[in-house]
């Protein structure tokens, strides 16, 4: 995705806390209308950043510029921001309505505007018959869509979320989760959406920020994430289950492990990338052929099964290749027992390299 | 297949029954009962011998009921007993008391729950330092500050005045108070005081329509902590008021300890009781918000 104009860029952003350290240098450049979406574990960074963003933290060092304007200085409620947050935050002793005009009245608008941006919002967040409640008698659900409702009145530039489905069960997860992508094509804002939940981020997003210890490790296109991870962190964060590791040697364009050897043909390198010497081969479980599909392997091997976890759709099998252990999906319906040989097969063109030094992709 | 009711069978069914006279009740409500008539009968022989006469007193049996009702100590007490030289009992300085508790209570209260409100929220440049001095302060006796205070008060020329004593009233309540507020804002989601900062909301709109509201609990506990306290002083009361300002207990002091004449237990039990009631009452009014806001927060570190 080329970027016509950036709505957000954050330029060399050094956040400590104390002497803690939790960003490191950040640059970052957001699009108009893009959404894009922070992936990361627990505790590297992510709310941090997004409450950098937002003003509610002040940054050690660097600058932030949403629009073209430079608003490292600038109260949150002067960025032109809505922020909803996991917990929702609404304000308990406020009505729906209360809530969702709070920060209008706080910017001092008129009544009659007030008015018509909230009946706006409940009616794009089916929350008109909710108006007069108090959070405390609204579903988890209902409450998710007032904090949203809350960013939408002030008509934001850029909406922030910090989590926001993280405290709903896995139903209305799903449900929210469509809802929240329908809105960003009807009013093609820029958002900035923080989650650790892997689905979240490529069903939402236009492109991933994927971080680790404040630092982006990644940022692309879920296509190119889930593909062509940059890095072994990455690879290993993405996917579910998660990819095979083999340690091998790279040599003659063939991946040579113990009792093992790919051919690498159709496999395209990194630019610059060395073609020999050790290497890490990295294959999805998906991406490891079975069965019909054998046809259109490249190299082939026989694993022996140890555990087989059916999941409906498909089916999970641990197996030994040789000594290596590892995992592929299969077809829902197929039939396999522990102890049973499976042939597999390889597609060089789908598989990853990786330097085991630097952890990069060849 | 068949009625699935006959598939129960003879035992144990439905919920279990509860015995009320298990011996784990018998401990607990007997302890309980035990604790309370240990508190409660001082309270009954004040009131039983402030209703009596004095020449039924002295028969002696401090346990009995009154044989003949009378409220004419009660009368005494606050209109007409001697504290020291005069003789107009309680009732001035009841007004006293409730000119001093008033103001102190209103103002301690005010200006702590907002340093409790910055000190959680806005992490000001030396808030902990500031901290750590108020919270020091609670620690310091009494006893160091008493005549540092007293000199002053003269300079500023607020020495045996009511005014005096309200200051420094406001002033010994704020490390426990502060503490109090600052946990209990703690307490409350950060992610809420964010949400009102990107809504525009500043130091006050925050205070005033955010935290305000939804810190009801923790109002009711220091307004009880601080009626109590300041209405029970005795000592601040006697060191820094003089005889026209001074707060109802010291002025129960004196009439209690009167020399003169014969001891007047019905009176003195009266006017005990008298002096008691504004904080037994607020207990009585509000104990259960207590309860609720000590849960709510006062206790957490
Ligand atoms: N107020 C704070 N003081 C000190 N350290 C903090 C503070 N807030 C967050 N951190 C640390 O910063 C790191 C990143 O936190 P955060 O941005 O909340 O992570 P997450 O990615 O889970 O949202 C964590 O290691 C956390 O311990
Ligand atoms: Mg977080």
């Amino acid at each position: 995705m080329t970027l016509v104009e950036s709505s957000i860029s954050i330029r060399d952003l050094d956040l400590r806390f104390g002497n803690v350290e939790v960003l490191k240098g950040l640059n970052l450049d957001i699009g108009v209308g893009e959404f894009l979406v922070l992936l990361g574990s627990s505790g590297c960074g992510k709310s941090t950043l997004l409450n950098c963003i937002a003003g509610l933290l002040d940054v050690s060092d660097g600058q932030i510029y949403i629009g073209d304007k430079n608003v490292t200085w600038a109260e949150p409620s002067e960025r032109g921001i809505g922020m909803v947050f996991q917990s929702y935050a609404l304000y308990p002793q406020m009505t729906v309505e209360g809530n969702l005009s709070f920060g209008l009245k706080n910017a001092r608008m008129s009544k009659a505007e007030i008015k018509q941006r909230v009946s706006r919002a409940a009616e794009i967040l089916q929350i008109e018959p909710l108006l007069d409640r108090k959070p405390a008698a609204l579903s988890g659900g209902q409450r998710q869509r007032v904090a949203i409702g809350r960013a939408l009145v002030r008509d934001a530039e850029v909406f922030l979320f910090d989590e926001p489905l993280s405290n709903l069960d896995a139903k209305l997860r799903a449900d929210l989760r469509v809802e929240i992508k329908k809105l960003h094509s009807r009013l093609g804002n820029t958002m900035v959406y923080v989650t650790h939940d892997q689905i979240e981020a490529m069903t939402l997003a236009d492109r991933i920020a994927i971080m680790k210890g404040g630092q982006i490790m990644q940022l692309a296109s879920p296509n190119e994430i889930y593909n062509r991870p940059k890095n072994l962190y990455v690879a290993e964060f993405i996917g579910s289950p998660s990819m095979n590791f083999i340690k091998g040697t790279l040599e003659d364009n063939q991946f040579v492990a113990e009792g093992l050897t790919i051919p690498m043909e159709g496999y395209s390198f990194a630019e610059g990338s060395r073609r020999s010497g050790a290497a890490i081969i990295g294959l999805r479980p998906e991406h490891i052929l079975t069965g019909d599909n054998l046809a259109s392997a490249v190299a082939r091997a026989e694993a022996k099964v140890s555990l087989v976890e059916p999941m409906g759709s498909d089916t999970i099998i641990y197996a030994n290749l040789g000594q290596h252990p590892i995992h592929i999906r299969m077809d829902g319906q197929a039939s396999v027992a522990p102890g049973d040989m499976v042939e597999i097969g390889f597609q060089p063109a789908r598989a990853n390299l990786f330097d085991p030094q630097s952890e990069n992709r060849l | 297949m068949a009625d699935t009711s006959t598939r129960l069978l003879d035992g144990p069914r439905g919920p279990k029954p509860k015995s009320n006279f298990s011996r784990r009740n018998i401990m607990l409500y007997g302890t309980l009962l035990l604790v309370a008539v240990y508190y409660a009968i001082p309270l009954y022989v004040m009131i039983v011998t402030s209703l009596k006469g004095l020449p039924e007193i002295r028969m002696g049996n401090i346990f009995s009921p009154p044989m003949e009702v009378t409220f004419e100590p009660w009368a005494k007490a606050w209109g007409s007993a001697c504290t020291g030289l005069n003789c107009e009992g309680l009732s001035a300085y009841f007004w006293n008391s409730v000119k001093i508790t008033v103001p102190s209570v209103i103002a301690s209260i005010i200006i702590a729950s907002v340093n409790g409100y910055a000190l959680a929220n806005w992490r000001f440049k030396g808030a902990n330092v500031f901290f750590t001095i108020l919270i020091f302060g609670a620690f310091i006796p009494y006893q160091v500050m008493l005549y540092p205070i007293v000199i002053m008060l003269r300079e500023m020329g607020l020495y045996g005045d009511l005014s005096g004593l309200i200051i420094v009233h406001t002033i010994f309540g704020m490390p426990i108070l502060t503490l109090l507020f600052r946990n209990y804002f703690t307490s409350l989601p950060e992610e809420l005081f964010k949400a009102a900062r990107v809504d525009g909301a500043g130091f006050w709109g925050i205070y005033f329509r955010v935290l305000l509201p939804m810190s009801l609990p923790i109002f009711t506990v220091a307004v009880i902590l601080q009626v109590t306290g300041i209405w029970n002083d005795f000592l601040f009361g006697v060191v820094y008021t003089g005889p026209d300002a001074y707060p109802m207990t010291v002025a129960l002091n004196n009439i209690v300890n009167t020399t003169q004449g014969v001891t007047e237990y019905n009176v003195n039990m009266a006017a005990t009781i008298l002096t008691a009631l504004v904080p037994l009452s607020i207990y009585f009014v509000s104990g259960k918000l207590f309860v609720r806001g000590i849960a709510a927060g006062a206790v957490k570190g």
